[in-house]
């Protein structure tokens, strides 16, 4: 096939590798900042201080009704503009991933929380723990395993979006792919390749985290 | 309150159309894809299957940005044409998120309780009267909720299409407006964010009305539904 030219897919791919990279990179601090940030939410709609709650839930369904690129042109535009923020674009992109996806995790959190069987806080109050020590000592360790592939999972979806930054000038996988493909107007083997990639590293991850579920999943 | 308050409305409204159309043409073929895939997965024919999970992996293996991409830029090369950016959008949007639907068609239909299958075989129903009469009114009520967060994800993921250069309600904003008043960008985001808010919810509300209606013609009054359940299924791989 002629049109496919494996000498122009081999001189490109170095330039994808590199774009690869970044998006890693944009995956694995987008998930730290998500699995953080869903927990402070969690434990917040857990204080039961009805003000608070009513925020942090309207700001998650706010976040979580609308497109994540706008969101994303919405930091990159304004938190220089109004707050006097200039930040490189990798980061805006990292923090618009990460708290797009705390409001999914935080979800997660409330559900493992939920399924830490009753039993457990009586008997943490009839100890006579405090407060932290019942959360650090006894809940968090028992929900916090049993979420880890939902959260895995989330992750995997944002690995999938990474790709959004390039809007806000990215060169992550598919920027790089777009770049590569158009200094010479051939687009086929830099998106399939981009293509390939992904489905090479978030199918088998994907599969990872269903046999850890079997093994440590809520069991709904 | 700026005073070209209604310039910038109105600009974003002109992208109102193609947001709403590429949505709607969009939750129209996940709806076809997902119970076509949905129930070849289920299907007694081993290659019916494969292909069925081959277009459900693929499509939910990959992101949905190089789908769009492919689609609008790479296949012109292959067919030597080139969709136009309205339909390469609900292309992409129906089969990308059709392979989520697969999923909850399965499950769903997988959840109806055995008792029913034996209960119209025990009726000599064909397998379509079956499926037809039987099954699929109860599955269809389980499909609802992740439905809702299916067709939401689609939604928000219509703003992509300002990638390819579709004039809908995000491009409307970083193409035309932000160019024009970019010291203004806060103003405009936020209203963009505010109308994908009101689509969203128009999203819901519809398929709340809807799930009452099937509810109730299987006679059922209106189920406790779990969020997290919901949520869990629509994104992601589990």
């Amino acid at each position: 096939m002629d049109r496919w030219d494996w000498g122009f897919a081999l001189d490109i791919l170095p330039d994808l590798l590199r774009g690869l990279l970044i998006t890693f990179v944009a995956t694995v601090l987008g998930s730290v900042l998500a699995y953080s940030l869903g927990l402070v939410f969690a434990l917040l709609l857990r204080t039961g201080f009805a003000p608070l709650t009513v925020v942090v839930r309207g700001f998650i369904e706010f976040v979580r009704s609308t497109p994540l690129l706008v969101q994303l042109y919405f930091l990159f535009f304004v938190l220089p503009q109004t707050f006097g923020i200039t930040l490189g674009s990798l980061t805006v992109g990292v923090i618009g991933l990460g708290v797009h996806y705390s409001t999914y995790t935080a979800e997660v959190y409330r559900a493992g929380i939920d399924a830490v069987p009753r039993g457990q806080w009586e008997a943490a109050l009839a100890l006579n723990l405090p407060q932290r020590r019942t959360w650090t000592g006894v809940i968090l360790p028992q929900a916090i395993p049993r979420v880890l592939p939902a959260l895995g999972n989330y992750t995997i979806s944002m690995f999938k979006e990474t790709p959004l930054l390039l809007a806000i000038g990215v060169l992550e996988l598919v920027g790089a792919a777009q770049q590569a493909g158009g200094n010479a107007f051939r687009y086929l083997e830099a998106y399939t390749l981009a293509g390939l990639f992904f489905l090479l590293l978030s199918y088998p991850s994907g599969l990872l985290l269903r046999r850890l579920e079997r093994r440590v999943g809520l069991a709904s | 309150m700026p005073d070209n308050l209604a310039v910038l409305v109105s600009t974003l409204l002109h992208g109102l159309p193609a947001t709403v159309a590429a949505t709607l043409g969009g939750i129209g073929l996940t709806i076809v894809l997902s119970f076509a895939a949905g129930l070849a997965l289920l299907s007694p024919l081993r290659g019916l299957r494969v292909i069925s999970r081959g277009y459900v992996e693929g499509f939910r293996g990959t992101s949905e940005v190089v789908q769009l991409f492919f689609i609008y830029f790479s296949l012109p090369l292959l067919i030597g044409f080139q969709l136009v950016p309205l339909w390469a959008g609900v292309l992409v949007l129906g089969l990308n998120h059709g392979a989520y639907g697969a999923e909850i068609v399965r499950g769903a239909v997988q959840s109806v309780p055995r008792a029913q299958y034996e209960g119209a075989v025990a009726l000599s129903l064909t397998p379509a009267q079956r499926m037809r009469r039987v099954i699929l009114p109860q599955a269809v009520l389980e499909m609802i909720p992740p439905f809702n967060n299916l067709f939401i994800q689609l939604l928000k993921s219509s703003s992509l299409l300002s990638l390819i250069t579709l004039a809908e309600l995000t491009w409307q904003a970083q193409d035309v407006l932000v160019p024009l008043y970019t010291h203004q960008a806060f103003t405009i985001f936020s209203l963009v964010l505010v109308l994908y808010l009101l689509l969203a919810l128009t999203i819901t509300g519809v398929m709340r009305l809807l799930e009452r209606r099937a509810g109730r013609m299987l006679g059922r009054r209106r189920p406790a539904r779990s969020r997290t359940d919901a949520l869990v299924s629509t994104v992601g791989v589990g």
